[in-house]
């Protein structure tokens, strides 16, 4: 490995979360965007070829080196580390309507999942996983949520682009007859024949 | 079966036998759902009236502080249901069915269900794999919302008094000055004497009083006139001499 990529190994090694290349460029100014994707190659290389129980994977805008799935039970069983909180179908959803919506209001959260969402949604601030952005022109100025990049990491996505896209999404409604013409027509992927 | 129970437990259909619990919707569109999915109706054509009253069966038994929500959602679904049974003008095309923004809402929200779906396989493949270290534990959950009854509040106030120090308190003592009895001792030395000094007018140990009383009687006999007062240079002895008026008073 060359001297730089050991120097990555060195710095994801230490790190307890995902580095971004930004933050890989204050290890040495002096290599480009570039020659750190070079190592980074490298590295993920050397752990697949070699039969490493650990990889190199893409998550949250960043690197990280984290243990291979198929040790999983064996860590866990062994109780070496505690395993990340598990979010409830309410956080869930709250946390889907605004991943997809962003930046957005408690309102929308509300109006989409038909009940009161506010403790909810303080709940995931607290958690790290949302945070307030802004707030909106609207009546009253409501406060305005997007996903933070600890949302990103708790799901293991590389970045938003990550989540489903809604076409892709199987509405699982017997759905028969779409909507006469000229009328309101559903939202994308529901009118299936 | 408890009365708690009971109230989380019903029967949809009591010939069909199956019983739902309440717990397990996440809200009005969701039990919506999970009833048109169980009667495997076109969402297009959603029956409404039957929908309705079946939405309205399952919620019959909520407890009320829980069911804002549940009951919003079958007003909407009687409103709709006496709208489908109006008749129509004679305009078709203007009329919309009043079920489609219903319709709307429940796809949108069966979308987000399957995200969910999809963000928690996500989340448990994620969980397979372990970081270097350990991973930051989430931080408290908030106190509960502060009780407290009177008594306690009462308490804690005293306990907080109890930690102030003493308080420093000073008495003011009225301690009127007496003008007339110097006016009279000043005139009475004057009778005796052409000049005095500053120190003839107070004995030996004077109070604040005794100097503040000689001094107000002092400027107030010389603005009659009876005494004039008369310095030779700064800080040197004060003279006090009779006055111009001082013979014809």
């Amino acid at each position: 490995m060359e001297q730089r990529t050991r120097l990555l190994e060195a710095a994801l090694f230490s790190a307890p979360r995902p580095l971004a290349l930004d933050e890989l460029s204050v290890l040495d100014p002096e290599a480009s965007d570039d020659e750190w994707k070079k190592a980074l190659a490298e590295l993920k290389d050397h752990y697949e070829a070699d039969g490493h129980g650990v990889e190199l994977v893409e998550i949250a805008s960043g690197w990280q080196i984290l243990t291979r799935p198929i040790f999983a039970e064996a860590i866990e069983r062994a109780a070496f580390t505690s395993r990340p909180l598990k979010l409830s179908g309410a956080a869930l959803e709250v946390l889907a309507v605004i991943a997809y919506r962003q930046p957005v209001g408690r309102a929308e959260v509300e109006e989409i999942r038909g009940v009161s969402s506010g403790g909810v949604l303080r709940l995931l601030q607290e958690r790290g996983l949302i945070e307030v952005t802004g707030r909106s022109e609207g009546l009253g100025r409501p406060l305005l949520y997007a996903t933070t990049p600890l949302f990103l990491e708790h799901l293991g996505l590389a970045d938003l682009s990550d989540l489903p896209r809604t076409e892709e999404l199987a509405v699982a409604l017997r759905v028969s007859q779409p909507p006469p013409p000229g009328e309101e027509s559903p939202p994308e992927g529901a009118a299936a024949p | 079966m408890t009365a708690s129970e009971r109230a989380s437990d019903f029967s949809l259909a009591d010939d069909l036998g199956f019983v739902v619990q309440l717990e397990r919707f996440s809200g009005p569109l969701d039990l919506l759902l999970h009833l048109i999915r169980k009667e495997e109706i076109d969402i297009w054509d959603i029956p409404i009236a039957r929908i309705a009253d079946q939405f309205l069966q399952a919620i019959a038994q909520l407890q009320l502080n829980e069911a804002a929500e549940y009951l919003e959602m079958a007003a909407r679904l009687l409103r709709i249901k006496a709208q489908l049974l109006l008749p129509r003008r004679g305009d078709e095309e203007a009329w919309e069915d009043p079920r489609h923004e219903l319709v709307r809402r429940l796809l949108e929200y069966q979308q987000i269900r399957e995200v969910v779906d999809w963000m928690e396989r996500a989340a448990r493949r994620r969980a397979e794999r372990f970081g270097r270290g350990w991973l930051p534990p989430a931080p408290e959950a908030p106190p509960p919302p502060l009780v407290v009854s009177i008594e306690e509040l009462v308490a804690a106030v005293e306990r907080v008094l109890a930690m102030l120090p003493d308080p420093v308190l000073y008495r003011i003592l009225p301690r009127p000055l007496d003008i007339e009895g110097a006016t009279r001792r000043i005139l009475d030395l004057l009778a005796e004497r052409e000049t005095l000094g500053w120190r003839d007018l107070l004995g030996p140990r004077p109070t604040v009083g005794d100097v503040l009383s000689n001094l107000v009687a002092l400027l107030e006999l010389a603005r009659r006139g009876l005494l004039t007062l008369r310095q030779g240079a700064a800080f040197t002895p004060l003279v006090i001499e009779r006055g111009t008026a001082y013979e014809t008073a």
